[in-house]
This record gives structure tokens, sequence and C-alpha cells, in this order.
């Protein structure tokens, strides 16, 4: 059986870098750091006070407040850059066949801040129950996917997957695989997160995995440098409209980029700690290679998972070096997290977007705040460290991994006929 | 009108996201209101919560309108 080809042909976005594709990369070319201190809660007694939040937010902006207070911020965020995504696609058009256009989406969490009030309302009651009769359809994460497909009819497969940073680049990959076995045209894909809430910075603290350089948030995320104490945590979306070559031509859309591999792999090691080598690293790498039909050398650009914690950007670079050889002196590196800090689940969206934003541009973005140098990393690597690159990006790959041991990494290919 | 209607009327104007005029003694929560199954649960419970009282399943049933909520809280509100 021939597989199909699968090209990108919708964006969107909403950061803490900006509230639309194009003001999310005009912040990551020009450096932009988007942490700054909490506005969600009070963080005064909490070891990290900061984060990248999504700014400048107001839900009434963008639904009626009845709609809005039956989604979750998770949710909210997913349909307001799935509907830029699809009117970027022309995806409302009538014509469309619309029981063969799915939603795949990520999120590692769901609705954190929904399930935190919820349970903090029961406790501070007697004992009698009363749950909000949208506290379930509120939280679970699934919901994302939901309310796009109803919103725009889209009656083709529909779900979410979890697998915590890795999440959203799972659903590209599932979207992926079902256009290219033809069993569906087009997949709105993408992942959204919002857990900025006092479990969420409470429970990541605990793990000690979060920076806490309250005095200077704005260089709290520097992956690869020194310095770095944790990764910052962050909040938004990303959709990427994925669809099968032919059916997008013969509409005449709009084509950003070609996603021509997926992989995944496994570390099996330790719940939340990397493999030292970055054995899962490696692998998932390998597999997304192959499953491309590309030699490593064909790479240009790698956007990292690098999310500034002490052990995992080790691991990641040991992998690179691995993969690549003698290549991965040559490749731009670089973490967008840097900027946009940690946005678990969506990590994945955000970061597809920067790479073919990458590929459209011939702009790397940088891996901001680096000050010291790390001897754990070999200094033949650029990590584009401080100032976007130009560069021909012609192929560009993007790492995702997760707590649990998940591992992604995502392909995509300037697009010629 | 009775205290216990203004905050009936004003909560369904809330939940329900629906103007002022809308909400007419005779307006039904499902087929002038526009809410759905949940959204008539969600009311029923903040008006046990406003109101501090426990409106049985069965009873809930017969609250279908804006007059209906106002006469049954108006006889069973603390």
């Amino acid at each position: 059986m021939e597989l199909k080809r699968v090209v990108v042909t919708g964006l969107g976005a909403l950061t803490p870098l900006g509230n639309t594709v194009s003001e999310y990369w005009n912040g990551l070319v020009n450096g932009v750091s988007g942490a700054a201190p909490i506005t969600r809660f009070d963080a005064s007694k909490f070891k990290t006070q900061f984060a990248c939040e999504v700014k400048g937010y107001d839900p009434e902006h963008y639904f009626e407040r009845k709609e809005a207070r039956k989604m979750d911020l998770f949710t909210q965020f997913a349909v307001i850059v799935a509907d830029q995504a699809v009117k970027d696609a022309n995806l409302e058009d009538e014509s469309l066949d619309k029981d063969r256009i799915g939603v795949i989406w990520g999120s590692g969490i769901g609705g954190l801040r929904t399930f935190q009030e919820e349970c903090v309302n029961f406790a501070n009651g007697d004992g009698t129950p009363r749950f909000n009769p949208f506290f379930i359809p509120k939280m679970i994460a699934d919901i994302s996917a939901g309310h796009i497909s109803i919103k725009y009819g889209f009656r083709g497969p529909n779900f979410v997957t979890v697998s915590a940073c890795a999440s959203a680049t799972n659903a590209l990959i599932d979207s992926f695989n079902y256009i290219r076995l033809g069993m569906v045209d087009v997949v709105v894909s993408g992942g959204s997160e919002a857990a900025v809430t006092e479990a969420g910075v409470g429970g990541f603290n605990a793990l000690k995995a979060l920076s806490e350089r309250n005095d200077s948030p704005e260089t709290a995320s520097r992956p690869f440098d020194k310095d770095r104490d944790g990764f910052v945590l962050g909040e938004g979306a990303a959709a990427i409209v994925l669809e099968e070559y032919e059916h997008a031509k013969a509409r005449g859309a709009k084509i950003y980029a070609e996603i021509i591999g997926g992989g995944m792999s496994a570390d099996a090691y330790h719940i939340t700690a990397p493999h030292p080598d970055g054995l899962g690293a490696r692998n998932v790498m390998q597999n997304a290679l192959r499953d491309a039909g590309i030699k490593p050398e064909q790479v240009d650009y790698i956007n990292v998972h690098g999310t500034s914690t002490p052990l995992g950007d080790v691991g990641e670079a040991k992998a690179i070096e691995y993969v690549f050889g003698d290549h991965a002196y040559n490749l731009n590196i670089s973490s967008t997290k840097s900027m946009t800090g940690h946005l678990l689940g969506a990590a994945g969206a955000i970061e597809a977007v920067a790479s073919i934003l990458a590929i459209q541009n011939g702009i790397v973005p940088p891996t901001i705040n680096h000050f010291t140098d790390d001897e754990q990393f070999n200094p033949k690597l650029n990590f584009t460290f401080n100032k976007a690159q130009e560069r021909e990006v012609n192929i560009a790959l993007s790492n995702t991994f997760g707590f649990g041991g998940h591992n992604t990494s995502v392909i995509f290919k300037k697009f010629s006929e | 009108m009775s205290e216990i209607a203004e905050k009936v009327r004003a909560i369904i104007i809330d939940k329900l996201g629906v103007e002022e005029s809308e909400v007419t003694p005779e307006a039904s929560f499902t087929n002038d209101l526009g809410a759905d199954s949940l959204d008539t649960v969600e009311l029923i419970m903040e008006f046990e919560k406003e109101f501090n009282v426990s409106i049985p399943d069965d009873q809930a049933e017969n609250i279908a309108t804006v007059g209906q909520a106002i006469s049954y809280l108006e006889e069973h509100a603390k």
C-alpha cells in the first residue's frame, strides 16, 4: 500500500510570546522571554513565583461568557488556536467532506484548574457533595478535541493523546499516520495546556523540576547554560492543520511545509528522570529519520526538547552527537523553551509551529539566556545561542520528551512538488 | 417582586447568559432560555446553595420555568 503525502495547510498559536502566529514568530526571532511573575494566583509562598503566562488574555474577547464558563482555560486555548488554524486553512468551506476531517489534540494534564477548584470546594464544605455538573466535562483532557469538533462539525477521528510533555507530538504523529494511511483527509492537530495553578506550580516544585530564579524570571529558562536550574512553566496552545497532499492541491490550499516522519520510543528507565545517556532520545530520533527515509546529514535544524533542567539537556545533547555524528556540528540546534517556557503537553505543538516557520522563513530562532558555557556540552555544537541565525532550513526535526519516559520526534520538510 | 424572585432571576441571568427581559415567569429554561440538561442541573444546584435548601430530584424535575422556580423557593427557602 502506498502511503500518501501529508502537508501543513493551517497554523494557529496563543503563546507566552504572542496571541497569534505572527506575534509568536516575531517574539521567537527577536529572542523575547515570555517569563514574568505569576498573575493567575497568589504565588508568594511558592518556591517558584514566575511562569510564562499568555499575556493580556480576556476570555470574553473570544467567547460569550456562558460559553467560556463551561470550558477550562486549556480548552479555551484549544478552541482559539483551532479557530485561527481552521480559518487559515479555509476549512469552513462548505464543499469539504466533514466526515473526513478529524481532530487529534494533545494535552498532558487537561483541566487542572477545574479539578483543583472543585476539590477545594468539596473540602471546604460539610461533606455534602455539591460538584458542578460541568466538573467532569470541563476537566477531562479529551474535551478540547470534542469542543473543536462540535464547533465546526468535523466528524472524523476525534481524541486527545496524553503522554505528558510529548502529548502534542504524539497527536501530530497520529494525525500524520491516519492521513497517510488514507483514513482521513484532514486533521486539526495541536495541543494546549493551562497548568499555571497552585496545584501545577506546587506539584512541579515538589518534584524540584522548576527554576527558582525568582529574582530574574526572564533569564530563568537557560537551556544548555551552566547555571540552568530547572524549567519554567508555560501555558498556551498551537494548532497545526495536516492535510493529504492531493486533497490540499485540489482545493488550492496554501502549503507551509510537508511532514515526512515521526518517531516514538520509551526510556523504560525512570518515572521522571531521563536516561543519562539519552538512550530513548537516540532511539526516537533514529526512528523518525528512518520513518522519513532520510539520512541524518539532511537535517538542518533540531528544535530540541531542551527544558533547561540539569540532567535532561545533557542526555539530549549526547543523543544528538550519537545519532548525527560529525553532522551534529553542522546543525543548528535551539531550544525555544528558553523564550516560551515549557508548555508541557502543548510544547510539541508550539515547537512544531516554530520548526515549520523556521523552514518557511530561513531563520533559526535562538536559545536565549546563554551566559556561561557548561563543559558537559561539546563546544562544537551550535545551540544558536542568544541570537537568531539565518539559515536555509530544508529539513527540521522537533523533539519532545515526557515524564514517564515517553519520547517523540517529528520531521518537517520544505515543500516542493 | 420578592427578594427571592430577584435573586432567582439574577442567578438565571448569570448562569444562562440571557438578557433580563427574557427572564419572564413563563420562560422555560430549556425551550426559551437555551439551557441543556446540564445547565438545568447547575441552576438547581445554585438555587440550593443560594437559598440553603435541598431540592429532591423528583421535585427538581417539576421546576422547568422561571415562575416554577420562584414559587418553589418562596415556599421552601429558609
